[in-house]
């Protein structure tokens, strides 16, 4: 049933852990089937190391159907690969050659410090999201449901910004390692929708300062961010970004939500 | 020891709020003298977490993830259930509660489904208020549909990625708390044992899986919340990390398992290819709103779809076999998972399966797409599409889809009672991982139900109980249980490290789940089940002679995690064909070739097997013992299951 015949060379980062310095080995992959997915083939790879002694390639992943954003691979210079709008568990072995030769990096930037071989620390990410990515309700005594009317192209759109899955690929493919994609989506799903208001510019204020602390860099408008994310976030987030994160500086608190709101 | 569920006595209606009333509170000053500790950061994790957090509880919350947005909870796709009736067609909280003890084959407790039914309607108001973008109808209101096992359109969705949405619900609600100081979250860690000091459990022993650490937490209380063990199949749509290492330890520590043998099995998964696979991933159910499903009527035509001579579209109407329309026209292609799945292993039984193993059939949308149009069918289902393209190649707007049932979710776990304790008293069990809501069978959109209602609605009130009466005293962790459990488990991960055999974790893990599905997956048999028994006892033996594991403690070592979770699925495959063997009757998706009804379908047996089997440990290699706690049901009349 396999047709799995196909022969890679992989050069892959290898790196002890965060102290260690790293270094490109090459491996060879053989008896891939192009119906395998990138990690499956990974693994193929790391039964062949195990059983001869040698140490596995260190890698994250998780659910395995392009949800959970823990794959963090930086294929052939690109983060998730050559294909558009996937994780990296979601490209499969046909988007190679057979008798190609793959380069497989960590994510790199210095907010995310290389974990060992090909993980990186995302918790960066969280400090963000912690910063103020929500909305302050606590469970029992809300509103039904309903009450909230929210029409339908709204929350559409708050959906498309929620759907980020938080895996850095906009983090790794932006030359100053900017993170205004991520943040941006966060604020943009909760901006939109009406029980995200009453914390809406105070949200932007926090999670950009938190943003900067992390030592992330500035948006160049350059859009490798959107061309490399796999849930196409678009760019129009970071410009709702700045414009509740201009608001809130420019206006004094009280003037914000009349500027905004008003006409 | 007599199993008391502690289930409140009176109508049905007022058990909840009655029992809510008896409940001890905890003055809210001496809450923040109280640690509570939570395993696992999923639905119920992260909603227990943040509730009783904002509750004024200490809270210290772990995860093995690098972070608690990762839980497998994320990848749920079709939509939450709620009794809300917003529909006008019908629906109540009774209904609810009625279609979920029917569609788990009455083998689940009356009072606890009630409950779960009753929360229902909370859920969908508390995760809206936390900006959850569920689906909207054009005057703003929110969008339903409908799922398998129900006639009233009572499921709230964020169009395929539900799961995703009201887990990054909870982790934010989470998120605000370990930002108030509130919660201190412990990423890349995974608990190893639990901690139980005369008779209660006090702390839990984790491993950095950065540095290897060992570590000593103590709490007043330990919630597990740690998700399901589909994964000792090898194979399933769980994510790969999923495990049962912290519920089987603490089951090792006096917690008994509960209906380990009840595993669901989903009808529409992207089929097996190759030896290769890693998982397998699910279609979401609500594709059966509007794909029909279908085998040819003939082996031949079968025959000839499997080796390409002929594609799906050239097989003619007359001759398909739209077989869940054809037995079941009242429910149609919107039948409980398990009688779905069955129904698609009897055309691969018959040879009538498609694809090139024979093992699906299809999932067509045709006809939608003819009565919707494209636009409109990629509108409601477009993510799904897309994946099963990256994944199979083939584009389902053409040909139908190819399916096939694949292990999903497990109904069985830890015992709990009402309050969601096990039989350790201060250990909790929330959500995939405690046996409590489902019965036999699992309908659609009922796991995130059963998720944030434990972690938003139940736990915050049951657990006040058991830490009022145990008082605000703090735990002492230089306890002897601490140390001696902490070297308990250096001792099982430097055994685990001196394996250097000449077979690799990952193929113990594929030869278990093999005999799993083969013996112990959609239909059993007792002389099925006896083999399995043996060639388990074999594999294990083999693992803990021959097995590879690389590497040391002191790094971060996947081999060893795998390692260990392996070793603890084994020991819990033996468990499950014990239950499964001992169940002689056929329920949900556990059918028995020995019980079945003159027409073939599952045979349940009330008079003797209406109980829950929960096991206790009775030591390394001893057989586990068994414990019943019979069901009583006083609102339903137990009937045969039908859908026709």
């Amino acid at each position: 049933m396999d047709n799995a015949n196909m022969k890679l060379t992989l050069k892959v980062w290898r790196q002890k852990n965060a102290q260690t310095p790293g270094k490109f080995e090459t491996y060879k992959a053989e008896a891939i089937s192009p119906d395998m997915s990138f990690l499956e083939m990974l693994d193929v790879v790391n039964e062949s190391l195990t059983v001869a002694g040698q140490e596995p390639i260190h890698f994250d992943h998780d659910c395995r159907e392009g949800i959970c954003g823990m794959c963090s691979l930086y294929i052939n210079g690109r983060p998730h690969g050559p294909k558009r709008a996937i994780t990296t568990c979601q490209l499969h072995m046909r988007s190679f050659e057979d008798g190609q030769t793959i380069t497989i990096e960590p994510w790199r930037a210095a907010p995310f410090p290389v974990l060992k071989d090909l993980a990186v620390d995302r918790s960066a990410f969280d400090r963000i999201q912690q910063a103020g990515g929500y909305i302050s309700v606590n469970t029992g005594g809300v509103p039904d449901a309903n009450e909230i009317a929210i029409p339908k192209v709204i929350a559409d759109e708050a959906f498309n910004s929620a759907t980020c899955i938080g895996c850095g690929a906009c983090v790794a493919a932006c030359k100053n390692a900017s993170a205004m994609l991520f943040v941006s989506a966060k604020i943009t799903q909760l901006g939109l929708l009406p029980q995200g208001q009453p914390e809406r510019y105070r949200r932007a204020q926090t999670m950009v300062a938190q943003m900067d602390e992390e030592g992330f860099g500035n948006c160049t408008n350059t859009g490798a961010c959107e061309a490399e994310c796999p849930k196409e976030i678009t760019l129009t987030n970071i410009a709702t970004m700045n414009n509740d994160y201009f608001s809130a500086k420019l206006f004094r608190q009280e003037e914000v939500h009349e500027v905004q709101h008003g006409e | 020891m007599t199993l008391d569920a502690k289930v409140p006595e009176g109508p049905l209606a007022d058990k909840w709020s009655k029992h809510k009333f008896n409940l001890k509170l905890v003055n809210p000053a001496n809450k923040r003298k109280y640690d509570i500790i939570v395993v696992g950061t999923g639905l119920a994790g992260a909603s227990a977490a943040a509730s009783l957090a904002e509750l004024g509880y200490n809270v210290k919350a772990f995860c093995f993830q690098d972070s608690p947005r990762r839980a497998h909870s994320i990848a749920a796709q079709g939509g939450i259930n709620a009794a809300k009736n917003y529909r006008n067609d019908g629906d109540s909280v009774y209904r609810l509660f009625y279609d979920t003890i029917k569609g788990g084959d009455y083998r689940a407790r009356e009072g606890n489904v009630y409950r779960l039914a009753e929360n229902s309607v909370h859920i969908i108001d508390q995760c809206v208020a936390q900006g959850v973008p569920f689906a909207r109808e054009y005057g703003g209101m929110l969008d339903n549909r409908s799922f398998g096992g129900a006639q009233v359109s009572r499921t709230f969705y964020a169009r395929g990625q539900t799961g995703q949405q009201l887990l990054l619900g909870a982790y934010s609600a989470l998120n605000r708390q370990i930002h108030e100081g509130k919660v201190k979250m412990y990423t890349r860690t995974e608990m190893l044992d639990v901690v139980v000091v005369d008779g209660k459990a006090q702390g839990i022993i984790t491993r950095n899986l950065k540095t290897g650490e060992i570590d000593t937490h103590t709490g007043h209380a330990v919630l597990l919340c740690t998700g399901g063990y589909g994964n000792v199949f090898y194979l399933s749509t769980n994510a790969i990390g999923s495990n049962v290492t912290a519920a089987w330890r603490a089951h090792k520590r006096g917690a008994y398992f509960a209906n380990p043998c009840y595993t669901q099995i989903h009808p529409t998964c992207i089929p097996v290819t190759g030896t290769h696979q890693s998982k397998l991933t699910l279609m979401s159910e609500s594709l059966r709103n509007d794909g029909r499903v279908w085998a040819p009527k003939t082996v031949e035509t079968a025959e000839k779809l499997r080796k390409g001579q002929l594609k799906a579209s050239d097989i003619k109407e007359e001759d398909r076999d739209y077989f869940l329309e054809r037995k079941y026209p009242a429910f149609g292609n919107l039948v409980p998972r398990d009688v779905a799945s069955r129904n698609a292993k009897e055309m691969a039984d018959e040879h009538r399966g498609v694809g090139a193993s024979g093992f699906a059939v299809f999932l067509d949308f045709a006809d939608a797409i003819k009565r919707l149009g494209e636009e409109t069918v990629r509108a409601k289902y477009g993510n799904l599409f897309d994946m099963y393209i990256q994944i199979t190649d083939e584009n389902p707007y053409k040909q139908p889809m190819r399916i096939y049932p694949a292990v999903h979710y497990t109904m069985g776990g830890l015992w709990v009672d009402y309050n969601l304790q096990t039989t350790i008293p201060g250990l909790y069990c929330l959500g995939e991982a405690n046996f409590s809501d489902h019965g036999a069978n699992r309908l659609g959109a009922s796991a995130l139900m059963q998720g944030l209602s434990d972690g938003y609605f139940v736990i915050p009130y049951t657990l006040g109980d058991y830490l009022a009466t145990i008082g605000p005293k703090p735990i002492d962790a230089s306890h002897p249980a601490f140390a001696k459990t902490k070297e308990d488990t250096i001792a099982h991960i430097n055994k685990l490290l001196a394996l250097k055999g000449n077979k690799t974790v990952v193929e113990y893990h594929r030869e278990l789940g093999h005999i799993m599905w083969e013996y112990c997956g959609m239909a059993r048999t007792a002389e099925g089940l006896t083999k399995a028994k043996g060639m388990i006892a074999e594999l294990k033996a083999d693992f803990w002679k021959n097995a590879i594991v690389t590497g040391e403690n002191e790094e971060i070592n996947a081999a060893l995690e795998r390692a260990g979770r392996v070793a603890d699925f084994i020991e819990l495959g033996e468990l499950m064909v014990d239950d499964a063997l001992m169940r002689a009757e056929s329920c949900g998706g556990h059918f028995r070739l020995e019980s079945q009804t003159p027409e073939g379908e599952a045979l349940r047996d009330d008079e003797n097997f209406a109980f829950v089997a929960a096991w206790e440990f009775m030591g390394e290699n001893q057989p586990e013992r068994l414990n019943k706690e019979e069901l009583v049901f006083e609102n339903v009349k137990l009937t045969q299951r039908s859908y026709k």
